[in-house]
């Protein structure tokens, strides 16, 4: 930090003490009060049964949130046997296990799976089956979609942004007009821009089935994108990428601009190739860029929400639940301000740990 | 012509071919957006399946406009959206522009602390404050004409004091600050000027293109705001138009309807970007310059 203005005076100096004191408290207070108090809150009230409106008194309860939402257990279950000690099977032909409602249910032996639920089941040895029990399946359901989001459209959108800037780099007549274009979706809400693409992914009528069909010369079987599990978020992802990509474009351009064109000019006459260019010239410039766009992007990712809430409120089977979603269903839909702030905090730490992650694995390797 | 100007040809037409194929891709959604919302239901669930979707032709009217009037009250909606925007923008840019010149010009006790802190907030997203913000704003006092009350919920004030302070407004306004020469505050202080006069007088005037960067930020930032307002403003009198378009979660949506709503949503903010555009992409870049 540079220099401060020091007066030789004291009163000088008290006097810019009391101005400086002055200037920055309201942006202080104010900050204080409606976001690093809300910080704060958000971890003491994660361990209390805190509801937005309740004429009881709050009470601390430990560790209970943490457990209702990340709660696990593990079950592992031999088929049943009939009388003569062979796999029993259901009707259909398939194995017959015991109902897991008897393990789960004020089962005195089981006390740790009391009230889970089944998340998934794998097989195991033999016939037995290993069954992963939840307190929370659909929190668990949000936490591996939102974890999915950020592995896919962080790289995704990271990638395409770059390619986009280095078109947009190039000394073409017009080339202003393309950045513009490629900037717009930017700048429209991305309410706006789910609530239009709801259109594009529509089954019967959607615009991107009776593209794909007519790409495909009608041999294409329209499919209802936002209407079944296996697509609805991917369809959510690839929108995301085209809303939010211009962002970072703008952000590489900005730094592909702060490379010396002296460099380029060295590489022109040693003959390198477009490839080579950009892997010893291009790419080594953009260092700082690239940890500050894959820092913003994560950071976005994380924070999945209105997408979910105008396009498919969490379904189809909850395959587009996201920890925002779930946040804001707690914290706002059913006024549990605990059980909400628990699920902030743990995206708080999640974002902490990425983004500490990846300052730690982009770090100055000297 | 020279042999070395082919390929560079042929790679100029490529690119142009792929830039425009791209640029297709991004614009043919808003086309479409915009050209719907002229067609009745009809017709435009027909068009979607040729590229008349992206042509105003046949039954061409305003009538989903009058509807989408008569269903949802539009103009209400823009003018508290315009209302809080606007205030937050203005009051955002007079109190981090102040802090940060603070921060940069003067020297107080606990400087360095505060800064950090700012800076540090950079890393917790809205999205993880919104729920205890809530319980916040739910018990804090506000006189109005109803005399004392207890809880801000649906109000405009729940929409504009908690984001008039921010750390990337303060942070942009401080990197602005710091290149500025120290020398003007000196010569103005010699002269007998004192600091909140040397900030309007010296500080101020010089610092245009920051004061757009922030406006511009601060204004996609507040009116593209969706999370915050759904919990904290739904009564109608209160309710910005983002928040409006919940009138159109239902199951048997009236596209053309829904099409004008998100076009007098999107076409002033589009007509803005495109006037400024440059103004808009420096806002951007800006964020990116890293100290």
């Amino acid at each position: 930090m540079s220099a401060p203005i020091t007066s030789t005076t004291a009163p000088g100096a008290a006097r810019a003490r009391r101005s400086g004191l002055l200037m920055v408290s309201p942006a202080m207070l104010l900050m204080a009060l409606f976001l690093i108090l809300p910080f704060l809150l958000a971890f003491a009230m994660s361990f209390t049964n805190q509801r937005l409106v309740s004429p009881n008194p709050t009470q601390y309860v430990g560790l209970d949130n943490y457990r209702q939402i990340l709660g696990l257990g593990v079950l592992t279950l031999q088929p049943e046997k009939d009388a003569q000690g062979q796999v029993a099977h259901e009707a259909d032909g398939s194995v017959q296990y015991p109902s897991l409602r008897t393990y789960t249910r004020d089962n005195p032996d089981y006390p740790h799976l009391n009230r889970m639920r089944e998340w998934f089941h794998v097989g195991w040895t033999g016939d037995s089956r290993v069954y992963v029990l939840a307190s929370d399946v659909i929190f668990m359901k949000a936490l591996v979609n939102t974890v999915q989001f950020v592995v896919v459209v962080a790289p995704v959108q990271a990638f395409f942004a770059l390619l986009l800037a280095l078109l947009i780099n190039q000394p073409l007549r017009g080339i202003n007009i393309y950045r513009t274009i490629f900037f717009m979706p930017v700048v429209i809400s991305m309410v706006v821009v789910a609530f239009l693409w709801r259109f594009i992914y529509a089954g019967d009528t959607g615009l991107l089935n009776s593209l794909l069909g007519h790409l495909t010369f009608g041999a294409f079987k329209p499919v209802d994108w936002l209407g079944q599990p296996g697509t609805a978020l991917w369809a959510i992802m690839a929108m995301s990428v085209w809303q939010g990509v211009g962002f970072h474009m703008i952000v590489w351009l900005s730094g592909l601009q702060t490379i010396s064109a002296s460099l380029y000019e060295a590489a022109a006459l040693e003959g390198a190739s477009r490839w080579q260019v950009f892997r010893y010239v291009t790419w080594p410039g953009l260092r700082n860029t690239a940890i500050l766009v894959m820092v913003v992007i994560t950071m976005q990712a994380f924070t999945l929400y209105p997408q979910i809430d105008v396009m498919t409120r969490g379904g189809p089977l909850d395959s587009t639940q996201s920890l925002v979603f779930q946040a804001v269903q707690r914290g706002y839909g059913k006024q549990d301000i605990a059980g909400g702030s628990a699920i902030s905090v743990f995206l708080f730490l999640f974002v902490l740990a990425i983004s500490l992650g990846q300052r730690y694995l982009t770090r100055e390797k000297k | 012509m020279s042999r070395s100007l082919m390929p560079s040809l042929a790679a100029k037409a490529l690119n142009y071919t792929l830039l425009t194929w791209i640029a297709l891709v991004f614009i043919f959604p808003i086309v479409f957006m915009v050209v719907s919302s002229l067609k009745p239901d009809l017709q435009l669930l027909q068009d979607a399946s040729s590229v008349r979707a992206f042509l105003p032709v046949g039954d061409i009217s305003f009538d989903n406009y009058r509807a989408a009037f008569q269903r949802v009250p539009i103009g209400h909606f823009i003018f508290n959206s315009v209302m809080v925007t606007a205030i937050t923008m203005v009051l955002s840019l007079a109190v981090c522009s102040m802090a940060a010149f603070a921060f940069v010009f003067l020297e107080f006790p606990g400087k360095s602390v505060l800064l950090a802190v700012v800076l540090a907030t950079f890393i917790v997203p809205f999205e993880s404050i919104a729920i205890p913000l809530l319980l916040v704003v739910n018990n804090l006092p506000w006189i109005g004409d109803q005399g004392l009350t207890v809880g801000w919920l649906n109000s405009y004030h729940v929409q504009i004091i908690p984001f008039i302070s921010d750390a990337l407004t303060i942070f942009l306004f401080v990197q602005y600050f710091r290149d500025l020469p120290r020398e003007l505050v000196e010569a103005a202080r010699v002269d007998g000027a004192g600091y909140f006069q040397i900030y309007r007088r010296v500080i101020l005037p010089l610092a245009g293109p920051v004061f757009a960067t922030a406006a511009i930020l601060k204004f996609l930032a507040m009116y593209n705001q969706y999370l915050w307002p759904v919990m904290a403003a739904q009564s109608e009198d209160y309710r910005p138009i983002m928040v409006g378009l919940q009138y159109f979660f239902q199951l048997n949506i009236a596209w053309g309807e829904m099409m004008a709503y998100l076009t007098v949503i999107t076409v002033p903010v589009l007509l803005f970007y495109l006037s400024l555009q440059r103004a808009f992409i420096a806002s951007i870049a800006s964020t990116g310059v890293k100290g």
